[in-house]
């Protein structure tokens, strides 16, 4: 039997006077009250695909660029594997930031290298985690592991498993939305993958909704020329006549879902063009955002999607910037990266504080592990590049429940190994659903005899971040 | 909307967006008509179900994890005396005062209530007072039903005046007192929908209608019946099922997932169902072809069947990391394909639920660790080895059944070739590829059956599998063919067997097909004929609030399921109704029409992968089968529909309802151009009336003749866009532009305008898209 759904299911209460059914805003999800009280509504994920190097952006090490050139020693490496591409590397020459010197920001004096001159200025604003760490070495495992919390695919998206259990505020989008970019740093990025944004075992109905800037914000959405929305409206009025005679003949359930679905496809194509058009943003906003920001299908527009979604009551958001695999010319193209990304970010957050929506939106900004403390390839007086590392990388969190103005865990003076507050990637996704009211270790789906959760067997609450 | 339909709204919001998945309830399945305890408690329906669910994850077969020192999941380890002094048990057969699993399941004290509330776990007072009940009537176990070899259950006499075959004599046994009528027989014409959806994907043609109404011989149905199983659409709707069971894809997976060319494997399996290869065959030679004594390229080409998984060509990747995933992949499509079980749980510790410890699942995983392959593959276009090279001169001589086209010289296809000496295999601690501890050898688990003096191969493992005294792969098999015929298994998780798998709804109904699967030759066509001719099968799918009540998810089958079509289905149908379809097969796959940019998007694909460009001319209108598959950007239309990914073996695809489907059906070009075909038919027709037009239109996508009623909402329809359009002519030439194929223009742009309208009303119909 098939679900109906949750999108595109509107709910209807009995009215306890009138006996009447109404209908009620919003889609209900699968929980039916949270585990403990919520402090973020809805996530805005800006996903830096990847591997941004944390070495030019929140981990200060000093010590690498006074031992600059120099073997990282073997008592720090401690056996760590690596990839494929430095494991046969005779020489690990370390290297620091130099070339984008760190200063101290803010109330916190978080140091942040001059790569991010606009999150530097929102530093009280978020919470840096130095200590982040995964298990995966590799892009398709590490971006999958962060995402569903498994490195082997099939499993359902963070923001599947928060449609599934929460549902959203907005019937007329999908609770799961996802928008893509490309990165100038590094145009020829390394690919994505639709199940990243899948539901694996959840019905499909929690998918994730790719946003696109093409004609069809989402596919299929925009009527064939030559139909008319007035066509389209009677056209469906007939279908759903024509649906209702068979259901009083057959009886099925399934056929008065399918009126619903159609009538929520029908609003779609309404919302999502509305949303999806930012012409009608304030000037200020577009200079708040930067000058990308007026050009459809960037960061910088995303960003400001983002903040509509936010605003329409979509429960997770999904952003993922390509271009973060910085193995050779590090220096340039992680400059294109930061310039993408680092006003769109800040900007973000101000606007969300603006509106008042940072209490209850939860933003993460990070992507999926870390990079090297020595060079890939050859070190000159002006390049370098670095290979994945998965021991420890920096992501920084703001917004709802999220202590401001903190850093949270260290690293050696190598950046090599975690040594205070290390945070696991099942951590991390406790953490996330612990802001939205939600207990990771009671929110399972049972599938093929399991009772699945987005942190498997793992993962504790990071307490020390929460406000 | 009328008033009615407020209120079934609202039911329909209960059971559609409120009822859990059926797999989220431990219940026997069937419905449970009353709630009472049963007479006599049985171990494999009533008890283990709780047991599994509840308790085995601290108590179960995990070794590693039994806390306490206690077990349930057997009876000598249950019964054992625990704690320091020995004198205290869990279970003391016929005495619940001594029995402290009685005593620790009612307890009220979070100290020491069990299942602990960290667990969060509950036990219903229904099941507390199963398992009390139960160790009253002396805590009797018995083996999990699916791992005794099924026993020729007798035949029910019920039925009797209704029954087509032994079929409906069990059926009807268990609808005896259920509360539930059988129902009648559905309309011819509906009949054969079905059944033609059901064998061959694609639904019957107005001939095949007609010819049907006008044969009054008994066995009319019969006829057409052996019409579709002797077709080639028939090997394809099998090809098809097989792919998703098969992870078949045209692209290798993973991040770069560039262009991989299994598709003469895919031939192949058309052909054996073409030739209707009994199972045994079947699977043996995917399995083990290429180690077969007189192995011809045949069996080698099926042997393709297990390099299907994913290969990685992301540079840096670790060879050793990933070439295990790879053996571990073959080794979950055994498990999952033919024993109906989740082996690949016991890759990092035994099995929380099933009597498979983590050496079995290395053992099984052996099998398929000999191959001389790579984890990482480099560079993007060469083909992994093994694999054999296909010239026009082999297929001509040798597989005449490869469709390769002039334009492409040869073809290398992946298959199976077992190293000289066997790689050592080892158990991996936690599963890890860097972790090997003790060696292990080919082998499967015991409690299933030994494997005996087999060679300790491939060839041995599929000899294994069809041992007669081999209790699931024949269960496992006909069940799914069950599934295909009937939406949803005996065993509603065809993918599990095991102790957390469904029950089967009609256990001696299982043990009679898969008997006869086994000893009438492992007859694939015969036993879907026999399915199909059941009365069973051909009720009527109508439901009412009785049935809805009582067996809302029909496991009873007191009516025949309403299924939705596949993805592929629906599509097929499209370009079936409008005269589109070509009829070609084999062959490499090919690109219809998508959404721009999709691919690029991604920037995923080596090679020729990066961007789409779709097909032109008639390889737009290939059955969906020969669509591209890329792994990592798959077809969106399909997925919207429930379509596997192909990342992994998917034995059972979700059926869902979605407002993303609604868009695809009505702006899809492909089923807009469709529609407008279907228009260009009827309007060719100029001896039809406008009703007559409009009848066979909705004949073609419902296989029915349209009501009066139904009429009447078309016809205003098609007027009321006749004048919509005339006073928008470029509306009209805009929406019949849609699609490649040429437009007919002799008919007046405005007129087939409106007749595309409503035809696509009529592709949309919820009916369109079910199998009624």
């Amino acid at each position: 039997m098939a679900l109906g759904g949750i999108m595109g299911c509107r709910y209807f209460g009995k009215d306890a006077d009138t006996g009447l059914v109404t209908e009620q805003k919003g889609i209900k999800g699968v929980l039916d009250k949270l585990h403990h009280g919520n402090k973020a509504k809805r996530v805005i994920y800006l996903f830096q695909s990847g591997g941004p190097s944390q070495l030019e952006s929140f981990d200060y090490k000093p010590l690498l660029d006074k031992m600059r050139g120099q073997d990282l020693p073997e008592s720090i490496r401690k056996g760590q594997r690596l990839t494929g591409m430095t494991a046969d590397q005779t020489a690990f020459p370390l290297v620091g930031s130099s070339m984008f010197p760190f200063r101290q920001h803010g109330q916190s004096g978080a140091h942040i290298s001059s790569l991010f001159p606009h999150i530097s200025k929102i530093v009280d604003d978020i919470c840096i985690i130095r200590s982040m760490h995964t298990e995966a070495i590799n892009h398709d495992p590490a971006i999958t592991f962060f995402q569903t919390g498994s490195q082997q695919s099939g499993r359902p998206s963070i923001g599947s498993w928060m449609s599934y259990g929460l549902g959203s505020e907005n019937e007329n989008l999908p609770a799961f939305s996802v928008l893509l970019s490309s990165g100038t740093g590094r145009p020829d990025a390394q690919p994505l993958y639709s199940r990243l944004w899948g539901n694996g075992f959840l019905n499909s109905l929690h998918q994730g909704v790719q946003f696109r800037t093409a004609k069809d914000p989402v596919l299929y959405l925009k009527d064939a020329e030559g139909i008319s929305r007035n066509t389209r409206r009677e056209m469906l009025t007939r279908l759903a006549k024509l649906n209702d005679l068979h259901y009083q003949d057959f009886g099925d359930p399934e056929i008065v879902s399918r009126i619903a679905q159609y009538e929520m496809a029908y609003r779609m194509q309404t919302s999502v063009p509305e949303v999806m058009n930012i012409d009608d943003e304030p000037e200020y906003i577009f200079k708040m955002y930067g000058p990308d920001s007026t050009t459809p299908g960037t960061y910088a527009a995303n960003c400001i999607l983002a903040r509509r979604l936010a605003e329409k009551g979509v429960r997770f958001i999904q952003l993922y910037h390509m271009g973060w695999d910085q193995h050779f010319n590090l220096p340039l193209q992680m400059k294109g990266q930061a310039k993408d990304v680092d006003q769109p970010s800040a900007a973000l957050i101000m606007d969300l504080k603006q509106r008042g929506m940072l209490e209850d939106t939860l933003v993460v900004w990070g992507g999926e592990f870390g990079r090297t403390n020595y060079s890939q390839g050859k070190l000159t007086a002006v390049d370098y590049g670095r290979d994945h590392h998965p021991r420890c990388f920096s992501i920084w969190m703001a917004g709802a429940g999220i202590k401001p103005g903190v850093v949270w865990g260290e690293t050696d003076e190598f950046g090599y190994n975690i040594v205070k507050d290390p945070v696991h990637v099942h951590d991390f996704q406790a953490t996330l659903l612990h802001l939205m009211g939600i207990d990771h270790e009671a929110f399972t789906y049972k599938y093929q005899g399991r009772r699945f959760r987005l942190t498997d067997v793992h993962g504790e609450v990071v307490k020390g971040i929460l406000s | 909307m009328k008033k009615s339909l407020i209120v079934a709204v609202v039911f329909g919001w209960v059971l559609g967006c409120n009822s859990p998945d059926a797999s989220q309830s431990a219940k026997p399945d069937g419905p449970e008509v009353v709630q009472a305890l049963p007479e006599q408690i049985d171990f494999n329906y009533h008890v283990k179900p709780i047991l599994s669910d509840k308790c085995f994850a601290c108590h179960g077969p995990d070794k590693g994890n039994q806390q306490a020192g206690l077990a349930l999941h057997e009876r000598e380890l249950a019964l054992a005396a625990l704690g320091e002094t020995h004198d205290r048990h869990a279970i003391v057969p016929g005495d619940t005062v001594k029995s402290l699993l009685v005593e620790r399941i009612r307890s009220t004290d979070a100290n020491t209530v069990m299942p602990p509330p960290e667990s969060n776990l509950v036990l219903t007072e229904y099941e507390k007072a199963v398992l009390t009940a139960w160790v009253a009537q002396g805590a009797v176990y018995k083996k999990h039903w699916a791992f005794l070899a099924p026993t020729q259950p007798d035949v029910p006499a019920a039925g009797e005046g209704w029954a087509n075959n032994e079929i409906d004599r069990f059926v009807a046994k268990r609808l005896d007192g259920s509360g539930l009528e059988r129902s009648p027989q559905a309309e011819k014409a509906k009949l054969l929908r079905r059944a033609s959806f059901v064998l061959t994907g694609l639904p019957p043609s107005l001939e095949a209608l007609d010819r049907l109404e006008a044969n009054t011989s008994p066995d009319a149905f019969e006829q057409e019946i052996d019409r579709l199983l002797a077709s080639t659409a028939y090997a394809e709707r099998m090809t098809q099922i097989w792919m998703d069971l098969s992870r078949y894809a045209d692209s290798h997976g993973y991040q770069d997932d560039p262009e991989r060319f299994m598709w003469p494997w895919r031939d192949w399996v058309i052909h054996a169902y073409e030739q209707n290869l009994p199972y045994d065959q079947f699977v043996t030679w995917q399995l083990a072809g290429d180690l077969l004594p007189d192995a011809g390229l045949e069996q080698v080409i099926a042997s393709g069947f297990n390099r299907n998984h994913k290969i990685t060509y992301e540079g840096g990747s670790l060879d050793e990391e990933f070439r295990t995933e790879y053996v571990a992949d073959r080794a979950q499509v055994a498990g999952t394909a033919f024993l109906g079980l989740t082996m690949e749980c016991a890759r990092c510790h035994d099995h929380k639920y099933d009597p498979v410890s983590q050496k079995n699942y290395f053992e099984l995983f052996a099998f398929f660790n000999n191959v001389d392959e790579e984890g990482f593959v480099e560079p993007v276009g060469r083909t992994p080895d093994p694999f054999v090279t296909l010239t026009h001169q082999e297929v001509e001589d040798l597989v005449a059944f490869i469709h390769l086209p002039d334009s492409i010289e040869k073809v290398e296809l992946m298959v199976m070739e077992e190293m000289p000496q066997p790689r050592q295999a080892f158990l991996l601690a936690r599963g890890q590829y860097d972790a090997p501890t003790e060696p292990v050898y080919p082998s499967t688990p015991e409690r299933i059956l030994a494997f005996g003096d087999r060679p300790p191969n491939r060839l041995g493992l599929a000899n294994w599998l069809f041992d007669a005294d081999n209790p699931l792969t024949a269960r496992v098999a006909v069940n799914r063919l069950w599934q295909q015929v009937f939406g949803t298994g005996i065993v509603a998780t065809s993918y599990d067997f095991g102790n957390q798998g469904a029950l089967p709804s009609h256990p001696d109904l299982l043990d009679h097909l898969a008997l006869k699967y086994q000893h009438e030759g492992w007859d694939t066509k015969a036993m879907l004929k026999y399915m199909v001719l059941s009365a069973t099968f051909q009720q009527s799918s109508k439901t009412n609030a009785v049935y809805e009540e009582i067996d809302p998810e029909n496991r009873l089958l007191a009516r025949s399921p309403r299924v939705r079509l596949d993805a592929e289905m629906i599509r097929d149908q499209a370009l079936l109704a409008s005269n589109l379809l070509n009829g070609a097969v084999g062959g490499p796959s090919v690109k219809p029409y998508q959404p721009e940019g999709l691919w690029a998007e991604t920037r995923g694909g080596g090679g020729n992968l990066k961007v789409y460009v779709p097909d032109t001319g008639n390889l737009l209108y290939r059955r969906s089968l020969y669509t591209f598959w890329k792994r990592t950007v798959p077809p969106p239309g399909m997925l919207t529909f429930d379509a596997a990914t192909k990342d992994l073996c998917s034995v059972k695809r979700q059926e869902t309802n979605t407002p993303l489907q609604a868009l695809v059906l009505l702006n899809d070009p492909q089923i807009m151009e469709a529609s407008r075909q279907i228009a260009v038919q009827v309007l060719a027709q100029q001896q039809l009336s406008e009703q007559e037009r409009l009848n066979q239109m909705f004949r073609m996508a419902t296989s029915r003749h349209a009501s009066a009623e139904e009429l009447q909402v078309l016809v205003a329809q098609l007027q009321a866009a006749m004048v919509d359009f005339e006073s928008d002519e470029a509306a009209a030439k805009a929406l019949i532009a849609v699609g490649e194929f040429p437009v007919d223009d002799s008919v007046a742009p405005t007129t087939l305008a409106a007749y595309t309208l409503v035809a696509n009303t009529i592709m949309n119909l919820d009916e369109s898209i079910s199998r009624g």
